[in-house]
């Protein structure tokens, strides 16, 4: 790629910017909910300087990938049985179609009764959501492993746990890990959302702390910056995707 | 493993000698009879070779015999026993090598899972694993992925796969089918080669009569519609076999002639 080619796709944001920039400044516009540019980037110098703005994105950080976790391990477990077996999957089907619609905010105010304000309540909220997209993908992957696979650790003998660790998680893996990237997405979204609706930690707070102080600057500095760590946790998960399963899964999907 | 017998002098073996033996089987999937009534003794170290037309159960049958199936009416034998499942002494060569073997596994990493599966130490299974890619000619491809290797190189991992078992039989459906004319040839040679060496009895499923010819002690001829045994024929040509005097012997032709007859009678 020339250079030329590698600045396009930033042109017309940064115009844009430069004329928001330039509006601003020249109306004098005094607004709650908007602000210049220049005093978003020094908001957000400011909040990362003092160190509020670290803090907060460690605890949004920590519930979503305790939720991803948990969540995460469930959707595995639960979406493997499913795959591997038609009963099982058959007996679920109502109960999983029922619960899973349910929107995750939802939840909330059994949450708090249940929990109480904190980390806990975040964690079993943002739990929840990631439980679906890893438990419906792995149950497709799993249901769609190649037959003659299963005929092949049927002949060799395999025991059933050596079928699940040896064939059916790493044939599923790269699919797996997909879901993984979708659900860690879902988490930040999921803790960030509990944070503004109702729990004092995290960037959510953050931003409704800055809100509630007139601060639109620094509102949309976390806003900035909630943007930022999303893309930077998509990135270093399509990273990870790329070294773990570079030739195999490249390999895996051409088969 | 009982002393290996040469099949083609016997005319109806007993069955307690018989490695693999088919005792009235049949089989029925969805309803529909799939094989009706198959009687048949594998002898131990013989090659045999089941043919037929398309729909007459020979991948059915190496199935029963692989205890992947259970028959609906009779009993698959392994040694006088009766199979209700796959066993260690039983591999299978399926036809479709790059459906077969695990693309995530290089093809050291193929072989080491059968010696997995058998038990064998960590510290031992290297050098099994050379030896084996070595038996098949894919000695210096250990670390490839099998999507990195031709047609026949995949088949010639598959049957390490195969020989890391250690088995008495080996089942093999169409193994060569997919292949070209010349790979074929290489591969049927080498197998032949490698049977000797171990002495294993081989079940070979094939639609190409020459190969049968070629390859076997004895071919069965299947007759489509249910599956049933139409025709059994003892091959006596000289071994070892050779590519070209094999296939221009007048025995050879005189079977190939009687085995394309049945064939054409039964479709």
């Amino acid at each position: 790629m020339t250079m030329s080619e590698r600045i396009k796709p930033v042109l017309l944001p940064l115009a844009a910017l430069l004329v928001f920039e330039a509006w601003m400044r020249l109306a004098g516009a005094q607004s709650d909910s908007l602000a210049p540019p220049s005093a978003i980037v020094l908001a957000l110098a400011g909040a990362l300087a003092d160190g509020s703005l670290l803090a907060a994105t460690r605890d949004t950080l920590a519930s979503a990938f305790a939720g991803l976790a948990l969540g995460g391990i469930i959707g595995l477990v639960l979406g493997i049985a499913l795959g591997l077996s038609n009963i099982f999957n058959r007996l679920m089907e109502v109960t999983i179609e029922a619960i899973r619609p349910i929107p995750s905010v939802a939840l909330l105010p059994i949450a708090l009764i249940a929990l109480g304000f904190g980390y806990r309540m975040e964690i079993a909220i943002v739990a929840f959501a990631c439980i679906w997209p890893v438990l419906i993908v792995t149950r497709a992957a799993v249901g769609s492993i190649e037959p003659r696979l299963i005929e092949v650790a049927r002949v060799l003998r395999l025991t059933q746990l050596d079928r699940i660790r040896k064939i059916v998680i790493p044939a599923a893996l790269p699919r797996i890990f997909l879901a993984y990237r979708l659900a860690a997405g879902i988490a930040l979204i999921v803790a960030v959302t509990v944070e503004i609706a109702i729990n004092p930690l995290g960037l959510g707070a953050g931003i409704m702390t800055a809100q509630q102080a007139l601060r639109p600057d620094l509102m949309l500095a976390y806003l900035v910056w909630i943007g930022v760590t999303g893309f930077a946790l998509n990135a270093l998960l399509m990273a990870a995707q790329r070294s773990l399963f570079g030739r195999a899964a490249v390999i895996g999907e051409q088969a | 493993m009982a002393e290996p017998a040469l099949a083609l002098v016997q005319s109806s073996p007993s069955p307690a000698r018989a490695q693999i033996a088919f005792d009235n089987v049949a089989l029925v999937l969805g309803g529909k009879a799939i094989i009706d009534t198959i009687s048949l003794d594998v002898t131990p170290g013989e090659i045999l070779c089941v043919v037929g037309a398309s729909g007459c159960g020979k991948t059915t049958a190496l199935r029963l015999a692989a205890g992947l199936y259970q028959p609906t009416r009779g009993t698959v034998r392994f040694e006088g026993e009766a199979m209700r499942a796959p066993r260690r002494e039983i591999a299978v060569v399926f036809q479709d090598y790059g459906k077969a073997l695990l693309p995530w596994r290089t093809a050291a990493g193929n072989v080491s899972l059968a010696l997995e599966t058998i038990g064998m130490p960590a510290a031992q299974r290297e050098a099994r694993i050379a030896e084996l890619l070595a038996k098949v000619g894919l000695a210096g491809h250990a670390t490839k992925y099998p999507t990195e290797m031709s047609g026949g190189m995949q088949q010639r991992l598959q049957i390490a796969r195969c020989l890391a078992q250690d088995p008495k039989v080996l089942l093999m459906d169409e193994p060569f089918g997919a292949l070209d004319a010349m790979t074929r040839q290489g591969l049927q040679d080498e197998m032949l080669a490698l049977v000797a060496s171990t002495g294993a009895t081989v079940v070979f499923v094939t639609h190409d009569l020459e190969e049968a010819i070629y390859l076997g002690d004895r071919v069965v001829g299947l007759l489509p519609h249910p599956g049933r045994v139409g025709l059994t024929m003892p091959i006596d040509l000289p071994r070892p076999r050779d590519q070209l005097a094999t296939r221009e012997h007048p025995e050879f032709l005189r079977l190939r002639r009687e085995l394309f007859d049945f064939i054409r009678a039964s479709e």
